[in-house]
């Protein structure tokens, strides 16, 4: 779709061709589409003259690459060492439920898309979860339902929307 | 000033940028680190510097935003110069005030200094807070008085006079002898010492005469973040650090690869290379030696394994960033099949410090055989959570209790985590050892990359156990079976454990499997993964026997095997708990204590989250 003028041309133009500028270039794809759409793995493929299996390769090692499209909210949850001696499982155990899905999926609405990592490297004011790019602090079960709440309320209306994301602490 | 030409210039720009800081009334560092960050420290730095311009007083101010200054647990800090006070966990409401008394006036603000929690005690200068006094900031102290994005600070407070020191005075093999006598020792986990693996790249044929250096800041080990607060917060030292290796070693180029959930630490970078290079303090003929090097800046993609310096290697040459079996060492063959020295981001931030206080005088610090200060993440459950600085030797004991100012809410010590998942958990029996490669080892441990995660009573050693393990299995590139077998076969044991099916012959089968997994793996990660496993078996098997024989976990963590209570003597009826419940298991009349129907509890502890009295509690 977008291989000759997209995203792809422009990330290969600022890094260049060589096979070590694969995992920046994937990088900047998914910055754009927030996920990897096969079509552009495609033409990394073909414009960078290495194999498709190895593009897939790469894009199937590092956590931080999806194949799958993501949600337009995304929730990290932290499942390291000194979150999890803080609780984390059960704060995660809850925005489970709350979301009906598994990390690494997406609802069905597509407005969450959730995921663990291993560590934020704000460790000493975990569980840490960070909500669309901020971060929150010393969450337990009930504070992490009321965070997703507050996003998928402020979905709901519309005209409030942009206060009431604001708004959460 | 554009390009310094000669260390001339360079000690000429030096004073110059002495005399022109030297104008300022006051300096005002206020913390930006991450942890900071989520505390909104960018609203109280903000709100500060409109005040400064409001009062026409930013020819007399002089702001920093630096990277992180430690004590993350009392955040957003503010540090002023002047005078030395410091303040935590200020609020943007609060800057008025300190502005008016502090940096106008000589007063102190009482209730935004630190209370000391044992006598209740106000402390007015940071050296005289337990948290700092007994730590040795040789590298971490810079963090405070620089700003990350400035290089004149750097330079001002001494930066890059190393580097010059070693262009111009001395020769590749007098580093390498100095590194080797300072006993510098890798800071990534292993502790190799550092001069050796230097001399062994140097001496490494290449070629086409094509060398690199390496900074390893993948930083994979959960609970550890030091890594990222130097970059963050002292990029010159690491890009300094790095070009003076180059220079021993014979390399022309360098890389730092950086894991990508540190998008901060990736931008300081990016920006010091920046300026390093418009002054020509890197890129070609540096400072007029004729040394050419130059820093690439390689991004990871959140895998544990990457941080394995071939895994490491491969990554940066865009493939699946898979360990290899070694020898040969990237010494000898590393990236793109040419000598390359890897080190960790600590390590390189230490060589310019050896080169400026000799190597004699490091050696001085530390134990016999290991030198030098260790940064340590001191995070879980602790008082005084945030980043320490110790000179090798302390004790365990001094770090929890002294520094850290032992375990939140009066609850009992049990155990403390070093080495991530490659390392081990050490028992309150073990406190007073000192903290040293070696020691570490001795009891099942390592040092690695430096997180230090603290465990109390309600901490249970079998599920730490199986956190590990998960992660490990989850992180296991796959390449051998020792490692992706066998982690897994460990982590359904653990997870039966937990779940109550343990039984007796579970211990032995965890410790054989430990054994072979231990001896036949292809690298470090399946080489140390039984670590988390073999030493809570060994120091907690109690632990395990109690989830296995009497169906308990007595930390009340293990979800199969514990009992959801409300005290009816605390709790007040307020109904809290009876509207969060997800499977309606609470009842109770208002105000009336309430109680939880254990049959269709699913445990998910959410009431006790919500409850404002702590009235329930685990069996
Ligand atoms: C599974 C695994 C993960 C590692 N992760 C890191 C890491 O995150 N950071 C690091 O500096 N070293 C890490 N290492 C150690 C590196 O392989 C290497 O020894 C180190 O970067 C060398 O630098 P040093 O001598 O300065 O310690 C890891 C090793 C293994 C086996
Ligand atoms: S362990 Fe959660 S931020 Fe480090």
């Amino acid at each position: 779709m977008n291989g000759e003028t997209g995203p792809l041309l422009s990330a290969i133009r600022k890094h260049g061709l060589g096979r070590s500028n694969l995992i920046p270039i994937l990088h900047e794809i998914q910055k754009e589409y927030r996920y990897l759409p096969e079509e552009e793995l495609r033409n990394v493929a073909k414009i960078m003259d290495i194999p498709l299996v190895d593009v897939y390769g790469v894009a199937t090692f590092f956590t931080s690459f999806s194949l799958e499209p993501k949600g337009k909210h995304q929730v990290t949850m932290c499942m390291g060492t000194a979150c999890h001696v803080r609780r984390s499982e059960s704060v995660l155990a809850a925005a489970k439920r709350y979301l009906g899905i598994e990390p690494g999926q997406t609802t069905e609405d597509m407005l969450f898309t959730l995921e663990t990592v291993n560590c934020l490297g704000a460790c000493a004011m975990g569980p840490i979860v960070v909500i669309d790019g901020k971060y929150h602090g010393q969450v337990t079960p009930a504070r992490v339902t009321k965070l997703l709440q507050d996003v998928a309320d402020a979905e709901r209306i519309p005209e409030h929307a942009e206060d009431r994301v604001a708004a959460i602490p | 000033m554009a390009r310094i030409e000669t260390p001339a210039d360079l000690e000429q720009y030096r004073l110059q940028l002495r005399e022109k800081f030297g104008k300022y009334q006051y300096a005002v560092s206020v913390c930006g680190g991450t942890g900071c960050r989520a505390y909104d420290c960018i609203n109280v730095f903000e709100t500060l510097r409109e005040i400064i311009d409001k009062k026409d007083m930013s020819h007399t101010v002089n702001l920093r935003l630096t990277g992180c200054q430690g004590f993350c647990e009392m955040g957003p800090l503010m540090f002023i110069h002047k005078n030395g006070i410091f303040y935590v966990r200020i609020s943007p409401e609060a800057v008025e005030r300190i502005v008016e008394s502090s940096i106008l006036g000589d007063e102190v603000v009482e209730e935004l200094l630190y209370k000391s929690p044992a006598d209740g005690r106000r402390i007015v200068h940071q050296q005289e807070i337990p948290f700092y006094n007994k730590q040795r900031r040789f590298l971490l102290a810079m963090n405070r008085d620089i700003d990350p994005l400035n290089i004149d600070d750097y330079i001002a407070k001494g930066g890059y006079g190393s580097l010059a020191w070693a262009l111009f005075e001395s020769s590749s093999e007098e580093i390498i002898d100095i590194i080797e006598r300072a006993g510098l020792r890798g800071r990534g986990g292993a502790g190799f010492p550092t001069g050796r693996k230097w001399r062994i790249a140097r001496q490494a044929p290449s070629p086409d005469g094509i060398k690199y250096v390496i900074c390893n800041a993948d930083e994979g080990d959960p609970g550890a973040y030091m890594d990222r607060s130097l970059l963050e917060g002292n990029p010159h030292q690491v890009i300094e650090g790095m070009t003076i290796g180059a220079y021993a070693i014979g390399a022309s180029e360098g890389y730092v690869y950086v894991r990508h959930e540190y998008p901060l630490a990736v931008h300081h970078l990016l920006e010091a290379l920046d300026q390093a290079r418009e002054k020509g303090l890197l890129g070609k003929n540096i400072l007029g030696s004729g040394l050419d090097f130059d820093i690439k800046v390689s991004v990871g993609g959140g895998a544990f394994v990457c941080g394995e310096e071939t895994g490491l290697i491969a990554s940066i040459e865009g493939k699946r960033g898979m360990p290899r079996p070694r020898p040969p060492y990237p010494a000898n063959y590393g990236l793109w099949g040419r000598p390359t020295n890897i080190n960790n981001v600590e390590t390189w931030q230490n060589v310019p410090l050896i080169l400026q206080m000799g190597a004699d005088e490091y050696a001085k610090i530390g134990t016999e055989k290991s030198k030098g200060t260790k940064i340590f993440s001191l995070v879980g459950k602790i008082n005084n959570t945030g980043l320490v600085e110790v000179p090798m030797g302390i004790t365990l004991r001094e770090i929890v209790y002294e520094i850290g100012g032992g375990i939140p809410r009066g609850k009992a010590f049990k155990a403390v985590q070093t080495g991530g998942p490659s390392g081990g958990c050490i028992p309150a029996h073990l406190l007073d050892i000192p903290v040293d490669f070696e020691r570490l080892q001795e009891v099942g441990s390592m040092m690695g990359s430096g997180g230090m995660i603290v465990m109390d009573e309600n901490t249970c050693m079998v599920d730490i156990a199986r956190y590990f393990m998960e992660f490990l299995t989850h992180e296991s590139c796959g390449k051998c079976v020792p490692c992706r077998l066998g982690t897994k076969r460990m982590l359904e044991i653990l997870t039966k454990i937990c779940d109550g099916q343990g039984t007796n012959e579970n211990l032995e089968a965890l410790e054989s499997l430990a054994a072979d997994i231990k001896a036949s793996s292809l690298c470090a990660l399946g080489g140390t993964s039984p670590n988390p496993v073999l030493t809570t078996l060994r120091y907690f098997r109690d632990e395990y026997e109690e989830h296995i024989v009497n169906k308990r976990c007595p930390a009340g963590i293990c979800q199969a095997l514990i009992t959801l209570r409300i005290d009816p003597d605390t709790c007040t009826g307020c109904g809290a708990c009876l509207k969060i419940c997800p499977v309606e298991a609470i009842s109770g009349e208002k105000k009336q204590p309430h109680s939880i129907d254990p049959e269709v509890c699913i445990r998910c502890k959410l009431c006790i989250s919500r409850c404002p009295k702590e009235a329930i509690y685990t069996e």
